[in-house]
């Protein structure tokens, strides 16, 4: 009993193979993708595209690769505050930078 | 009976931490980036047209297919499997080292082009080229820096599962090492197209 207990309150379900070789596949071809679209010129649209395609890629390798799906809620919310972190001192900087 | 103290969410949760002050590292160059790339856009692609994309697309596909591996080796420890995990295990090491080696050939090039930090070839393009050089090798040095580390850290963590010292009912080691080899392939994600892909 107090072994099940210690089991359910610690550890997860074991993902199954076949979900990590499905979002392998997905980062394939979003890499792919992304190569395809670098050799089309947009100009500056292609930084954008690419870091979306990567945060796009970076989701799917958090969500299952790094299991965050599974955790509770405290560690959805430790990523939301460090992202919040990267938006504040990337945008504020930009802010100086630019309107300098 | 003893009782023994123990919380693998609050371990997998230091680690989670950790991370992220990593993330902050890596974003601090990734702002230094942001910052050369806006003041030269047409030296930042004339230094990305030098690189090799075919090294950087194949080192793409062997670190997202070494965090399918280590990914695939956490499932194989919950399950029990345990030679299945030192196989995985040994898988990722190995696609990490395949990883170095290429690096290793590809900066052995572009050092013999003359390409490197500081190098005379460089600071006659124009400071903006020789930024993006810089950058380039200190923000990929640094990365390939965490491909070692975290190679080390699973052969350390395969030896101990030999050993029987990480098994299906203790396996936090693995699984944190695991998250470390995946923040290596996520920095890695954003590296590549900034670096390689820029026209």
């Amino acid at each position: 009993m107090s072994e099940h207990q210690h089991e359910t309150e610690h550890q997860h379900e074991p993902v199954p193979f076949s979900t990590f070789v499905k979002v392998w596949v997905g980062l394939l071809i979003l890499t792919t993708i992304t190569v395809i679209v670098s050799r089309i010129h947009l100009g500056a649209l292609n930084v954008w595209v690419a870091l979306g395609i990567a945060s796009l890629k970076s989701s799917l390798v958090i969500f299952f690769f790094m299991h965050l799906r599974q955790e509770m809620r405290l560690f959805k919310i430790g990523l939301l505050v460090m992202l919040c972190i990267l938006a504040i001192f990337i945008g504020f900087t930009f802010l100086d930078v630019l309107y300098r | 009976m003893s009782i023994e103290h123990r919380d693998d969410t609050g371990a997998r949760f230091g680690m989670w931490l950790f991370l992220y002050t990593e993330v902050i590292l890596f974003s601090g160059l990734f702002l230094l980036y942001a910052m050369a790339l806006s003041k030269f856009p047409d030296q930042f692609s004339v230094g990305s047209h030098r690189l090799n994309i075919y090294f950087g697309t194949i080192n793409t596909l062997v670190l997202l297919t070494s965090s399918l591996t280590i990914a695939m080796a956490v499932t194989a420890i919950q399950r029990g499997r345990i030679k299945l995990t030192l196989g995985l295990c040994a898988a990722t090491v190995g696609m990490g080292i395949v990883f170095l080696i290429n690096k290793y050939f590809e900066w052995s090039a572009e050092i013999e082009h003359g390409i490197y930090p500081g190098s005379h070839h460089l600071a006659e393009q124009g400071s903006g080229v020789a930024a993006f050089f810089n950058l380039y090798f200190f923000t990929l040095g640094l990365h390939g820096l965490h491909v070692l580390i975290g190679g080390t850290l699973i052969t350390v963590v395969a030896v101990l599962t030999a050993k029987g010292k990480v098994t299906s009912e203790r396996y936090t080691l693995l699984e944190n090492s695991a998250l470390y080899w995946h923040l290596v392939d996520l920095i890695w994600i954003f590296l590549f197209p900034l670096y390689y892909l820029i026209i």
